[in-house]
């Protein structure tokens, strides 16, 4: 029998979760056998991804930093997973301590171990919560409490927009997001994309056996999400494309470039 | 501590080895930027390459200080060990390749490859030292953070299995509240029946309470008029041949009394499609159920009597007549009063009501006994209905018994009113017939039965039925065939019986019917008089007649016969008989005298007021009178003196008992010479009809008649024939 939406989940340590695989990649104990089993088959077909993911992981450090220069002071992170190292509370409070960040996630224990992290940050919590309910989201009292809509916000869709595989479901829950938010709000996104390598592919099958579907979207597709915004320089690029810091090593493996990154900003 | 913690060696202090260049450490610098490459990527940190630089840069003069330090203090090297785990550097490799460029690369970027001899070995002495220290400080720090996070996330587990038990306490007990608190019985039971758990509403329902309930099996809420139908439902149910079941069903409360409910039962499966639970809600409909069956009483009986109505009576027609069991039959009574509106109309509407009520319980009581349907129809209208019947003789015991049981009279407000009714009596096998075939059959023969002379019933007859029909038909189609000219006229000649002159013809009017051929009076006259058809049909014949009499007349001047034309009762009554008399003989100008009209016996014995008047009228005229079939009817002879009568014509029936002298009938022969003989008395002639022999004609010319009529002297024959006579 199929479980009813209004009956609570049950937490199954038995599936790996995305949340917990991708503290693995990131080397962190956050995790699992069950986790790490699945870490470790993605690496064996694709041994490049841990560094693809700390480039992401770069890719949203700067991202960050650059909506903090360019003034916001509320984040939206939603797919944020396990809160591991170099966080966006952690990069943005870094220069303003006030700034409000709401961490959002569907993994319960994702979230849970979120709120432990953010004890005694005032001004950052975690929410469970589906990405494709902004209603739910925008009018949870927790988000509520700390972001006021009304003020441009910095909405993070970072590695998470793959693993719904319905494209015009993701378009229409973007516009939900982009209606609800204040004119100069930012969309930042990065997705994962096969086009100029398969190696993705074989990832996207082994998380699809795992239970997760993936889609690797091309990059006309990807762009397609940020109707609506207008791209900020450089645009939609690769990773390690986008606003690299002069002094940063620019490694020009391509075999990395699997994935796409932007920032949008609503006029 | 650290098993490389331990004394720097005697004599040394800080300073003991000479950097080779003076102010700052530009080998800090440069290692750090070697060291930063080397490990870059080894690890995720959350740091751009410069920041990385200039954590390393910090790292690595600690490690410089405590190996040129006086004191040496090898802690130093644990403690960046840790300071690298806790800056998220938790791959081995990262380690792994830290040990390796410090050992290699730290002493050549400082510029100390040069030192030799004891200095040396106390530097590369140190150097491991530190280097042992680091990997000590690293792994212990790694080990820490591998098991706070492992704690941290376990946490996270238990705090999130909490969340969701309670999620899922609420969320039962959201449930909980919803089944107790419903407004609507519900129940659940297993496959077998027995309930497991009842809500306070159902409880309520049937008068239980909530404990009563549970463990009782289903079966015992069910109400002893329950189908057997709907049982079998609810196994199938159990069963599994069935996942929804919707319907009405009557349950048993504990005071005995049936609660309606409108009830909608699940099945609900485990995983594996194993029938586990029947769920069922009861919605208690008992007050809709009477209203529906108050309004459904009301919608199918009187309200005056309460008797079943006509709704009613042909649903039960309906269901009797819809068996296909050839064995099975049905009687209908088909039940008015007479003269119920004479009543109605003397002692007012509220006493035909109340007279009504009166016959409709004496009714009652005489159906009961053998089970049968008493409708009121409307009106004075009863119907019974006996379904099944026996046989025609047990549905004629119906009617019997309900005209017997009207025979008493009815005591209404000081009235004794004696009440009669007809009835109509249909019987028949059930197969092969229809509601309205049985109906139009009672209605026919209602009528039957009221023409025969009420109080009476009649049964149903299909050959009396196909006769009137036949005779319907043709009487509705007379005015057509009158307008289109079927009807002709035959004349027979009615001769003298002393020289055999003829003396005048008798017009005989014929139709000349499309379908059944020439047909003579007897087939339609009647008809004819009933419908008041005979006024214009005998207006035409009369004119037809004098029309051809003129003709006889311009032919053969003096010669020719008169006509002699019928003329019905109902004509004689027509008021305006005379006028279209005098209009017809001035139209064809033919003399009066030459005319005559034959009426019989009792239209003219009866006639008194205008019709005897129009009859002397007529007289008058010069018009001759004859009385036609003379001596069948009831003549009174006085007054038969003072009518304006030219002749009589004697019946053929006297005519026939005339035979030759020796084998006559003696007392016909005698009625007709006393006939005779009382005609000349009363100066009339005489002419005698249906002469077929002649025997008959001697006797009669014999006895004094004046004329005879008959086959024998002439047949009717056409206008034509006539002038062959004259």
């Amino acid at each position: 029998m199929e479980r009813p939406s209004w009956a609570p989940e049950d937490i199954d340590l038995e599936r790996p979760s995305v949340a917990r695989v991708y503290d693995f990649y990131l080397g962190g104990s956050h995790n699992f056998a069950v986790d790490r089993e699945l870490g470790r088959r993605v690496i064996e077909t694709f041994p490049l991804l841990p560094k693809t993911l700390q480039e992401n992981r770069a890719f949203l450090r700067r991202a960050v930093r650059f909506c903090v220069e360019a003034g916001i002071r509320q984040f939206l992170d939603i797919g944020s997973g396990i809160p591991t190292v170099g966080n966006v509370h952690e990069v943005a409070q870094q220069v303003d301590p006030t700034i409000k960040v709401v961490y959002v996630d569907i993994d319960p224990v994702a979230v849970a171990h979120s709120r432990a992290i953010l004890k005694g940050n005032e001004y950052a919590t975690a929410i469970r919560a589906d990405f494709r309910q902004p209603e739910v989201i925008l009018s949870h009292p927790e988000l509520q409490r700390l972001i006021d809509l009304r003020q441009p916000v910095a909405l993070l869709l970072v590695a998470l927009l793959h693993f719904f595989p319905d494209t015009e479901e993701v378009q229409r829950t973007i516009a939900r997001f982009r209606d609800a938010l204040a004119s100069g709000s930012y969309l930042v996104i990065s997705h994962a994309s096969a086009d100029t390598q398969p190696t993705p592919l074989k990832v996207a099958e082994l998380y699809a056996r795992s239970g997760t579907p993936m889609a690797m979207r091309t990059k006309a597709e990807i762009a397609r999400f940020f109707e609506g915004f207008e791209l900020v320089e450089p645009g939609l690029v690769l990773g390690l494309d986008w606003r690299l810091e002069p002094e940063e090593a620019v490694d020009d493996n391509p075999e990395r470039h699997s994935g796409y990154c932007g920032v949008g900003k609503k006029p | 501590m650290t098993g490389l913690d331990h004394r720097t060696p005697a004599g040394s202090g800080r300073g003991w080895v000479a950097l080779p260049s003076g102010g700052g450490r530009p080998g800090v610098d440069t290692f750090a930027r070697v060291w930063a490459t080397t490990i870059a990527g080894t690890s995720y940190v959350p740091l751009s390459s410069t920041e990385l630089e200039s954590f390393l840069r910090d790292l690595a003069g600690r490690i410089i200080d405590a190996l040129l330090d006086d004191t040496f203090d090898p802690q130093v090297g644990y403690e960046v060990g840790r300071t690298l785990v806790n800056a998220h550097f938790t791959s081995p490799e990262t380690l792994g390749r830290t040990v390796a460029v410090l050992g290699n690369r730290l002493l050549p970027q400082l510029g100390l490859s040069y030192v030799e001899g004891p200095d040396a070995a106390e530097l590369a002495s140190r150097l491991a030292m530190l280097q042992g220290s680091l990997a000590s400080g690293f792994a212990e720090a790694l080990r820490d953070r591998t098991l706070d996070e492992q704690e941290a996330i376990r946490q996270a587990v238990l705090l999130a299995r909490e969340e969701a038990q309670y999620a899922l306490r609420a969320s039962e007990a959201r449930f909980r509240a919803v089944f107790a608190g419903a407004a609507i019985g519900i129940g659940i039971a297993d496959p077998d029946g027995r309930i497991l758990e009842v809500n306070q509403a159902l409880a309520s329902m049937l008068g239980y309470t909530v404990n009563e309930m549970r463990g009782l099996n289903i079966n015992s809420l069910r109400h002893p008029d329950e189908p057997i139908e709907m049982q079998q439902i609810f196994q199938e149910l159990a069963a599994g041949g069935r996942d929804h079941i919707f319907l009405e069903k009557r349950l048993m409360r504990t005071d005995g009394q049936a609660v309606w409910t409108h009830l909608t039962a699940s099945l609900i499966r485990d995983e594996d499609g194993t029938p586990r639970y029947q769920v069922a809600m009861f919605e208690d409909v008992t007050e809709r159920h009477q209203l529906q069956e108050r309004l459904r009483h009301q919608a199918t009986h009187d309200p005056l009597t309460q008797l079943p109505n006509r709704t009613l009576f042909f649903e039960r027609l309906n269901e009797a007549l819809r068996s296909d069991d050839p064995t099975l039959r049905v009687g209908v009574c088909y039940l008015d009063l007479d003269g119920f509106k004479v009543v109605n109309d003397s002692l007012g509407h509220d006493v035909g009501d109340q007279l009504l009520v009166a016959i409709a319980n004496r009714l009652v009581q005489c159906v009961s006994v053998g089970g049968h349907l008493l409708a009121r129809m409307g009106g004075d209208e009863f119907v019974i209905l006996v379904a099944p019947s026996r046989d025609t003789a047990s549905a004629i015991e119906v009617a019997d018994a309900a005209l017997r049981s009207l025979e008493e009279p009815v005591r209404i407000a000081g009235h004794e009113l004696t009440v009669s009714a007809s009835i109509g009596v249909v019987e028949r096998p059930v197969a092969g017939t229809s509601v309205a075939e049985v109906m139009k059959a009672a209605d026919i023969t209602l009528y039957w039965a009221k023409s025969d002379g009420r109080n009476r019933w009649a049964l149903y007859d299909p050959e009396r039925n196909a006769r009137e029909v036949a005779r319907y038909t043709l009487s509705a189609t007379m005015p057509r065939a009158l307008e289109r000219g079927e009807f002709f006229l035959e004349y027979q000649p009615l001769v003298r019986l002393t020289d055999r002159t003829v003396i005048g013809v008798e017009a005989l009017v014929r139709w000349r019917h499309p379908q059944h051929g020439v047909l003579r009076p007897d087939r339609f006259i009647g008809l004819a008089e009933e419908t008041g058809l005979i006024v214009p049909l005998g207006r035409w014949v009369l004119a037809e007649a004098c029309r051809e009499a003129k003709r006889w007349q311009q032919k053969y001047p003096g010669q020719a016969p008169f006509v002699s034309v019928n003329l019905a009762v109902r004509q004689l009554h027509d008021r305006g008989l005379v006028g279209d008399v005098s209009a017809i003989l001035s139209e064809t100008g033919l003399d009066p005298s030459c005319l005559q009209l034959e009426l019989t016996e009792s239209a003219v014995m009866g006639s008194a007021g205008p019709p005897l008047d129009a009859l002397h009228e007529l007289a008058r005229m010069g018009i001759r009178i004859a009385i036609d079939d003379f001596g069948t009817g009831y003549s009174n002879l006085s007054y038969l003196r003072r009518l304006p009568v030219h002749t009589l014509k004697l019946d053929g029936s006297f005519v026939e008992g005339l035979r030759p002298e020796d084998a006559s009938d003696p007392v016909d022969e005698k009625i007709v010479s006393t006939l005779v003989s009382l005609a000349h008395t009363l100066n009339l002639t005489v002419t005698a009809e249906g002469i077929e022999t002649s025997a008959q004609e001697e006797r009669l010319r014999d006895l004094g008649c004046d004329c005879g009529q008959g086959w024998y002297l002439a047949r009717p024959g056409p206008p034509e024939a006539v002038l062959a006579f004259s």
